[in-house]
């Protein structure tokens, strides 16, 4: 193998410690001109443990872009500590904290490439301003751009690049020193849908292949399902919910979490059924019950059970099977007869089977 | 209106004040570069909160490039003599009145580059700091390249404002272009050469802005080329 043109994955470190640590974090804005100080994350304790892809999703002005730049010291906390593969940024000042940011990469929503550059020449940015001998340069800039598919677009400016391979170069930038954590504040939210997701799949291979651990901020849970392990959710400077993707997103505890999941798959409700639903009893209608099936579950024909064990039929009104993080999950919305002694056999019946439901409402 | 202008002791009046306003126009641009390129930097990034802070210099500074901007020219060079003096040993010719026009120029051309060092997306210095560059590594790598398109406009700009102003120090015996139309042309009641000493130095200008549109397009790479 030419060790010249690899690109090393980062090497394991033997310990249970987290690449990244928030320890009860606050950052508060000092107070300038005629605003007051504003108190931009409160409380904050997080870990994202080694190699794995956190996702923080947040509304705009709850405090992602704050809780991401503590990480490499572009903000130092009010109170607590933000602790990187075992040192404390919050601490650090100077050349110190400059080599500490060299092993933290970093990409942005809106790319902040150097117009003046060419895609090789932002790749080799971080390599001279580390001090790297232009052989090695050379040397390490020709495999990342060959990682990130633009080998033929070298010598080409920013201005001559699509979004998408804009946000490949800056990439590819930020892998350059070899971090072992990378930072992605709205990398895609510039992008459209399919680009998107082509850079979400780059992301998605370089966590796997290269080990690298990533804290990743969005405002769609889209972004959360296609590549992160871990979401948490924040909300006016505070984590409100926080968890394994799948445990989330099929069984999301906090309603801002809800919010975000309205829109994913099997949550949205048909229009037919959205327009008539109501929040109050329709004497003679039906409730509105959502079925979610986890994992194994996920397939069990419990429909027909209902029917054939309860005598009880069900309409269906929409459903769908899905995917997240890997493992399977259904969601099921049916019509059930109001009257409250039918819907709580039907509840209990599904809660044995380890099901979850709720109830959105009815219908006349 | 007489030929006389096309005479040859004529045409070498003209040519050799043309060199002298070059020579002038020159070397006051050169030392007003020097000296303006490195304050325009520190005036961008010297304000509270930037990566040079230093509030009291900034505002110091700025009170002194106001200040001398805001003294008409003609005053600056009958202000500074004695420091011209010091400096060059004299206080007419051409020489002379490289001193002056250096320090009109080199405030212009700080403020002229401060603002184009502000215009370079706040973005870009935010990724070098998160690269781990140094603010020296930030001016360096990022600031002056990035705004290198509108700082070599600020130069023009400053250059082409040189051509007027060392037309003026003609007034003060400053040799050139200048001196040789008031000498000549109003002096002597011929008309012809302050004509001639005009049209040299609308080409001078066209010149020179042409070729510094010419130079800011080439560097900048955010347009498209074909
Ligand atoms: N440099 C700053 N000075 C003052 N307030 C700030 C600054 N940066 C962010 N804020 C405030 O902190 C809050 C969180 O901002 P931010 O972290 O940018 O949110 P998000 O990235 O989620 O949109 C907002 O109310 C914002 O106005
Ligand atoms: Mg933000």
């Amino acid at each position: 193998m030419n060790a010249q043109t690899r690109i090393e994955p980062v090497e394991a470190v033997a310990s249970a410690e987290p690449a990244i640590r928030f320890e009860g974090v606050a950052k508060t804005y000092p107070a300038r001109g005629a605003g007051g100080a504003v108190s931009a994350l409160c409380g904050i304790d997080l870990d994202v443990p080694r190699g794995s892809v956190l996702g923080v999703i947040g509304r705009s002005g709850a405090g992602k872009s704050t809780l991401i730049r503590l990480v490499n010291g572009l903000e130092i906390p009010s109170s607590g500590r933000v602790v990187v593969d075992g040192i404390d940024v919050s601490s650090l000042g100077g050349a110190r904290l400059r080599q500490v940011r060299r092993s933290i990469g970093m990409i942005f929503q809106h790319f902040n490439l150097l117009s003046s550059r060419t895609a090789y020449g932002n790749v080799a940015l971080p390599l001279e301003i580390a001090g790297v001998a232009k052989p090695e340069i050379r040397a390490r800039v020709e495999p990342l751009l060959d990682l990130v598919g633009l080998s033929d677009k070298r010598d080409r400016y920013p201005a001559e690049l699509s979004g998408g391979q804009k946000q490949r170069v800056g990439i590819a930038r930020a892998l350059a020193t070899r971090p072992k954590v990378l930072l992605s504040d709205e990398a895609t939210s510039a992008l459209d849908p399919e680009t998107t997701r082509s850079i979400l799949d780059l992301l998605a291979s370089i966590n796997r292949e290269l080990g690298l651990t990533i804290l990743l901020i969005t405002h769609e849970m889209s972004v959360i399902r296609a590549v992160a392990d871990h979401v948490a959710v924040i909300e006016a400077g505070r984590i409100v919910e926080h968890g394994d993707v799948f445990d989330v997103f099929t069984r999301p505890k906090h309603e801002t979490t809800r919010s975000f999941l309205g829109q994913e798959s099997g949550r949205a409700l048909p229009a037919i059924v959205r327009d008539r639903l109501r929040p109050e009893v329709q004497p003679g209608g039906s409730a509105v019950l959502r079925i979610v099936f986890r994992g194994p579950h996920a397939t069990d024909p419990v429909l027909s059970q209902i029917s054939r064990e309860l005598g009880i039929d069900l309409n269906i009104l929409s459903g769908s099977v899905d995917e997240v993080a890997g493992r399977p999950f259904g969601t099921l919305v049916v019509g059930v007869p109001s009257d409250p002694a039918t819907l709580s056999r039907v509840q209990v019946f599904l809660a044995q089977r380890g099901l979850d439901t709720e109830i959105l409402g009815h219908v006349s | 209106m007489s030929l006389d202008f096309l005479s040859p002791v004529i045409l070498g009046l003209v040519l050799d004040a043309t060199l002298d306003t070059l020579w002038m126009v020159a070397l006051s641009a050169a030392i007003a570069t020097l000296i303006g390129l490195p304050l325009g930097v520190f005036l961008a990034t010297s304000g509270r909160g930037e990566l040079f802070a230093a509030p009291a210099a900034n505002r110091a500074l700025g009170f002194v490039v106001n200040a001398t901007r805001s003294t008409p020219f003609i005053i600056l060079v009958v202000a500074i003599i004695p420091f011209t003096r010091l400096l060059v040993g004299t206080s007419i010719g051409t020489k002379a009145a490289i001193v002056p026009l250096t320090i009109a120029a080199a405030p212009f051309v700080a403020r002229l580059v401060e603002g184009a060092i502000r215009e370079v997306d706040a973005g870009l210095v935010e990724a070098a700091r998160a690269m781990g560059a140094s603010p020296l590594q930030i001016v360096l790598k990022v600031l002056v390249p990035e705004a290198l398109p509108a700082i070599v406009l600020s130069l023009t700009l400053a250059i082409v404002s040189l051509l007027g102003f060392s037309a003026m120090v003609g007034a003060v015996g400053g040799g050139g272009l200048g001196d040789l139309g008031i000498r000549y042309g109003y002096q002597r009641f011929m008309p012809d050469v302050m004509a001639l000493v005009v049209v040299v130095l609308i080409v001078l200008v066209q010149l020179v802005q042409s070729t510094g549109d010419r130079l800011s397009r080439r560097l900048n790479k955010r347009l498209r080329h074909a």
